[in-house]
């Protein structure tokens, strides 16, 4: 956590989104550095996923063609050159994208010739297969693996092609604590080099592996700063969760009619 | 990234057990009519010798085998088509798809071609097992080619087809029925119809099959194929980027 951060590899703008009638992001701005872990925050609801599905170009905002909303990879506009963009990303969704009849190898390269990689791919597969601690698992089946070894898969892919952004949904979600500190190492190995943004509604992940935390209560930011600063907010230091809870709670108020 | 796509589908195809059995029955079948035509047109060859002008071995036999392979296409299609793109949505694997550098033209065109390309393996046991015959007789090459061109042309229309209907769902077994309904649904209006200008003639893949089917190359047919895999193609990739718009 004692990066400089520099180089800015995100960049969102004024995202909106909704569904129907039902807006779920409202006017969310955000920037990611290299180097930098940016923890996004928030109730089950959120918005959290979404907003993760729009930095990821899996689902467009609101407003793009009025130019309203934008975002940047690597000062690379996603919504225009959607093709260069995407190959600065590495995604972990919610639930891992895995072919489950497939076995871990043939994954990984796959997803790395997805990502547009072409040569060096031996040599990518066995550093993702070494950080995510899959090689002995790289001739089994993904089927057959247990959830916290499918979990590593689906970050092994994220990552197999050294993006610049690697964006992670909730990536400790259903593991066991020893899983769960093993994966969050590997989040903080990540975020030395690349730029890292990860949801989750754990206080103790955001304390644990992220430089910078994002809250969002019902599609709106409502804190952005650094976990020491959400530490200290509203003048009571080492009251993370209190502050959190606040923060939402004052926002619920402030939002009802 | 047409190729990439393509080649894990065949991947995936190839390591399924199901796909392998499904492949073994079809042979067996392919290879039990053909062995059932062989043995009517030698019980008949006595009195086909006494006609002027009689159809040649290829008529009685590759006929009515592509007839029945394009028959059992239309059942067997949407088994495989089902899972093309319902099953990525299900398995919330069209993520990583929709998060790569690809358009939906890539994802669409490769998982086209893949299962084509499949499918053709499938059935290409039929000519085979024709020109087994070729050092005892002669074949007529024109027929057997112009079958399995009307066969790929059948196959691509029923592909694109179960394609698209697989992109409007995420329930595999709902794409399956649908598309079958869709094509028993197109070829029962088109053999109730009995007046021969009908409408529903020209919307059936299975009548425009026929002409190939006796050996007839008509261009009108091929660009029907044409044009109907070319519109559900066109159809998915437009729910593809859909996708990204209504999530």
């Amino acid at each position: 956590m004692s990066n400089t951060p520099t180089e800015i590899t995100l960049s969102a703008r004024q995202l909106s989104r909704r569904f129907g009638s039902r807006t779920v992001i409202r006017n969310i701005s955000l920037e990611l550095r290299r180097g930098e872990v940016l923890g996004l925050l928030g109730h089950n609801g959120a918005g959290k996923s979404t907003t993760l599905q729009m930095l990821t170009g899996c689902l467009l905002p609101d407003d793009t063609e009025t130019g309203k909303g934008y975002i940047e990879i690597c000062g690379i506009n996603l919504l225009h050159k959607p093709m260069q963009a995407k190959s600065h990303i590495g995604y972990l969704p919610e639930t891992p994208p895995l072919y489950r009849e497939l076995n871990v190898d043939d994954y990984l390269i796959f997803a790395a010739r997805l990502r547009g990689m072409e040569t060096n791919i031996a040599d990518a597969l066995g550093r993702a297969k070494q950080r995510c601690g899959l090689t002995t698992v790289g001739k089994k089946i993904i089927g057959t693996l247990s959830k916290g070894y499918q979990q590593r898969v689906g970050i092994a892919q994220a990552i197999i092609h050294n993006p610049d952004v690697i964006v992670l949904d909730e990536p400790t979600v259903g593991l066991d604590p020893a899983q769960i500190r093993e994966v969050r190492t590997l989040i903080r190995e990540l975020g030395n080099s690349h730029s890292v943004i990860l949801s989750t509604h754990l206080l103790s992940e955001v304390e644990s592996v992220c430089d910078r935390v994002e809250i969002l209560h019902r599609g709106t930011l409502v804190f952005s700063g650094t976990t020491a600063e959400l530490d200290r907010h509203g003048g009571e230091a080492g009251r993370l969760e209190e502050n959190f809870i606040r923060m939402t709670e004052q926002h619920e108020t402030e939002v009802q009619p | 990234m047409i190729h990439l796509i393509a080649l894990r589908e065949l991947r995936s195809l190839t390591v399924m057990p199901s796909t392998w059995f499904v492949f073994a029955v079809l042979q067996f079948v392919f290879a039990w009519f053909f062995l059932n035509a062989l043995q009517s047109f030698l019980d008949f060859q006595p009195q086909l010798a006494q006609i002027e002008n009689a159809p040649g071995v290829t008529v009685i036999l590759a006929s009515p085998m592509f007839n029945m392979v394009a028959l059992l296409m239309m059942m067997l299609v949407p088994l495989f088509t089902m899972r093309l793109i319902a099953e990525e949505r299900r398995n919330q694997t069209i993520a990583l798809l929709l998060s790569s550098p690809l358009c939906s033209r890539h994802i669409i065109l490769g998982k086209f071609l893949g299962l084509l390309i499949f499918l053709i393996a499938l059935t290409a046991i039929v000519p085979l097992m024709l020109y087994t015959l070729a050092p005892g007789t002669n074949l007529d090459h024109g027929l057997i080619l112009g079958n399995c061109i009307g066969l790929l042309l059948l196959t691509a229309s029923y592909v694109a087809l179960g394609l698209y209907i697989s992109a409007l769902t995420a329930q595999p077994i709902i794409a399956a029925i649908g598309t079958i309904a869709v094509l028993l649904g197109l070829w029962l209006a088109d053999i109730g119809t009995s007046a021969p200008d009908s409408f529903w003639h020209q919307t059936s893949p299975l009548h425009h099959f026929q002409n190939f089917n006796s050996g007839l190359l008509d261009s009108s047919d091929a660009l029907f194929f044409v044009l109907f895999s070319g519109i559900f193609l066109l159809l998915a990739m437009r729910r593809i980027n859909n996708n990204r718009r209504y999530g």
